[in-house]
């Protein structure tokens, strides 16, 4: 698999599982008028995670769905900080914002590569997640104040690190606020949590019920 | 706070009220009323206004005639007609 | 009855339209208000059944319109409480009484889903059922309700589409997958024949009285049935009901619905009421400090 293939599938499969946790949200959300919100970033992500599938798909020789779905758990090459369940509000709101944080670093680095196709899908990417750093900074300052929400994002912060590549680290400290002795801690890709394999049962469960079919 | 949502779907047309988000602020109302107004590409702008700025009108006078400003109120058949036979240009 | 609520109902039997601000006697408020929350409630409750399949969408596509789909329901719950809220009742009263079980939902929402077969179901048949109603209401004598109704079905209609075609794919699919649709559809049959409600004659339905409802039960069964066996009977499936037929004058005959299990089911004894219940009650439990951070202005 090429550099490309795999930046790529890093990507997308930050985009899918983490748009697959924040579309549990639906329905249950704090109100009524944040649970619709909430629901178009996930979609949103899954919008995301399947462009960069496709992009990655012509090369693979393969399509999406199945970069997507029909993977083992350890081919997938997300980042711990988005296989976290985190079914509470102040944890999820805290990960969304270091999520856009970490992710508006890596996008700008992408819309400034050399390969037109992939500067191009990440300038798409980049103007819809206009949007998502909006909402997540609303939050955020609305939050501020509250210890549970702070207390999350210290906790999740080694595991907003662990996103990014080394390089681009100090960029998010920077950004954050936080000083660089902050990145010593990290929770790297590469080392999967328990949790991924749960919520890929879950995920997979219909479509390798009836494997190969038509949905 | 409730916010009244205008909501305008083609460019040229009239906003028009399309309902209503409660939000603590501008920020949130934004956020929230963009995607319940908005996620399927269905609005062109909305407007947004805190339900206590608006300032409504639903009582009017209506004591005397005022038909004069209207088009009911004028009838120019019979002196059309009239005018017709005198300037000898009646249709056949 | 009094003059001036005499008056009002002369003028809402003549498709008078009633406003927030305008006077309306106490009767007609208070069986609005039922009524509405009662909707409300519903679309709150329907979203559960649905959301755990989002997590189990077998496609991205399936998944980005599944979401889509139960987003839809929670908008229209936001709609739907926001013109129960205008008309005096507080959002967080009606959540407590939809948890106490003084307030209802609709049966459907009552119900368990088992396969993918059950997601195709609700979305063709289920939100089928709910937008004959949906399209009756469009003529709503309090204005507000039937103004939002406008959006409401015109998102519907994207759902009936969406579920047509989950259906569609499963019966084109494998033998296995069309055995999935056959038994969801086995299952929820005996719910959508009791979701219109028992068929009281109109002249002794308060909501049409009232014109709340523009239409009787009875009248919206037999559009379902109308609409939908022939759709169903095209794909090679067949309907639970060996008396279900369509005679000469265009009239649907059917086994008498079971309105005992009708009443059980939406005073609270269904299936998964009470998990339901109980599951909606822990998220806005957990989450209430949430709400009070946000909505104190």
């Amino acid at each position: 698999m090429s550099a490309r293939a795999q930046l790529l599938l890093s990507v997308a499969d930050d985009e899918l599982i983490l748009g697959w946790r924040d579309s549990e949200w639906t329905g249950i959300a704090p109100t009524l008028e944040e649970d619709v919100a909430f629901s178009s970033i996930a979609q949103n992500e899954i919008g995301h995670a399947r462009a960069l599938y496709e992009l990655a798909a012509v090369e693979l020789g393969t399509d999406a769905d199945a970069l997507a779905f029909d993977r083992a758990p350890e081919e997938y090459r997300c980042a711990p900080l988005v296989e976290l369940h985190l079914l509470e509000w102040a944890h999820t709101i805290a990960r969304r914002y270091l999520y856009e944080e970490a992710d508006r670093v890596r996008i700008e680095a992408l819309m400034r590569s050399d390969d037109a196709e992939l500067a191009g899908l990440a300038a798409k990417i980049d103007r819809e997640e206009t949007y998502h750093r909006l909402h997540a900074e609303m939050w955020a300052a609305r939050l501020r104040d509250e210890p549970r929400f702070r207390d999350a994002v210290e906790e999740l912060w080694p595991y907003a690190v662990g996103m990014l590549e080394p390089e681009l680290r100090p960029e998010l400290a920077r950004r954050v606020g936080k000083p660089s002795n902050s990145l010593l801690q990290a929770h790297e890709r590469g080392e999967h949590t328990p949790e991924l394999q749960e919520l890929w049962n879950e995920m997979t469960e219909v479509r390798r019920s009836v494997p190969g079919a038509q949905w | 706070m409730i916010f009244e949502v205008f909501r305008q779907e083609k460019k040229g047309q009239a906003f028009a009220h399309a309902g209503s988000v409660e939000a603590p602020d501008a920020a949130f109302a934004d956020a929230w009323a963009r995607e319940q107004y908005g996620r399927r590409g269905e609005s062109e702008a909305l407007w947004l206004v805190p339900r206590d700025s608006i300032h409504a009108v639903t009582e009017w006078a209506d004591e005397f005639d005022l038909k004069y400003r209207r088009v009911d109120g004028y009838s120019i058949k019979t002196r059309l007609k009239e005018a017709r036979e005198r300037a000898g240009t009646t249709p056949p | 009855m009094d003059a001036r609520t005499e008056e009002f109902l002369a003028y809402v039997q003549d498709g008078g339209q009633v406003e927030a601000t305008d006077w309306m006697p106490e009767e007609y408020r208070q069986k609005l208000v039922k009524f509405i929350e009662m909707h409300a409630n519903s679309e709150l409750m329907g979203v559960l059944p649905e959301r755990e399949w989002i997590l189990k969408a077998p496609t991205l596509q399936r998944k980005l319109a599944l979401t889509a789909k139960v987003q839809d329901e929670v908008g229209h719950a936001q709609l739907i409480y926001r013109v129960a809220e205008d008309l005096g009742k507080p959002r967080e009263a009606m959540f407590a009484d939809l948890l106490s079980g003084k307030a209802k939902f609709h049966n459907v929402f009552h119900y368990p889903t088992h396969t993918w077969g059950d997601v195709g179901v609700i979305a063709w048949l289920v939100d089928a059922a709910a937008i004959i109603s949906q399209k009756a209401l469009l003529k709503c004598s309090y204005a507000p309700y039937a103004r939002i109704m406008k959006k409401i079905c015109w998102e519907e209609s994207f759902h009936i589409l969406h579920g047509r075609d989950v259906i569609l794919a499963m019966m084109t699919g494998t033998d296995a997958q069309r055995e999935l649709v056959q038994e969801a559809l086995d299952r929820w049959w005996g719910p959508l024949m009791q979701f219109h409600g028992n068929p009281i004659s109109r002249d002794e339905d308060p909501m049409w009285i009232w014109r709340i409802k523009s239409q009787g039960n009875e009248e919206a069964r037999q559009q379902f049935l109308e609409g939908y066996v022939p759709q169903i009977w095209e794909l090679g499936l067949t309907v639970p009901d060996p008396n279900l037929r369509r005679t000469g004058d265009g009239v649907w005959e059917y086994s008498e619905p079971d309105w005992a299990e009708l009443k059980s089911v939406v005073t609270g004894h269904g299936p998964r009421s009470q998990e339901r219940l109980a599951f909606r009650a822990r998220f806005l439990e957990q989450e209430k400090w949430v709400r009070d951070a946000v909505l104190a202005a």
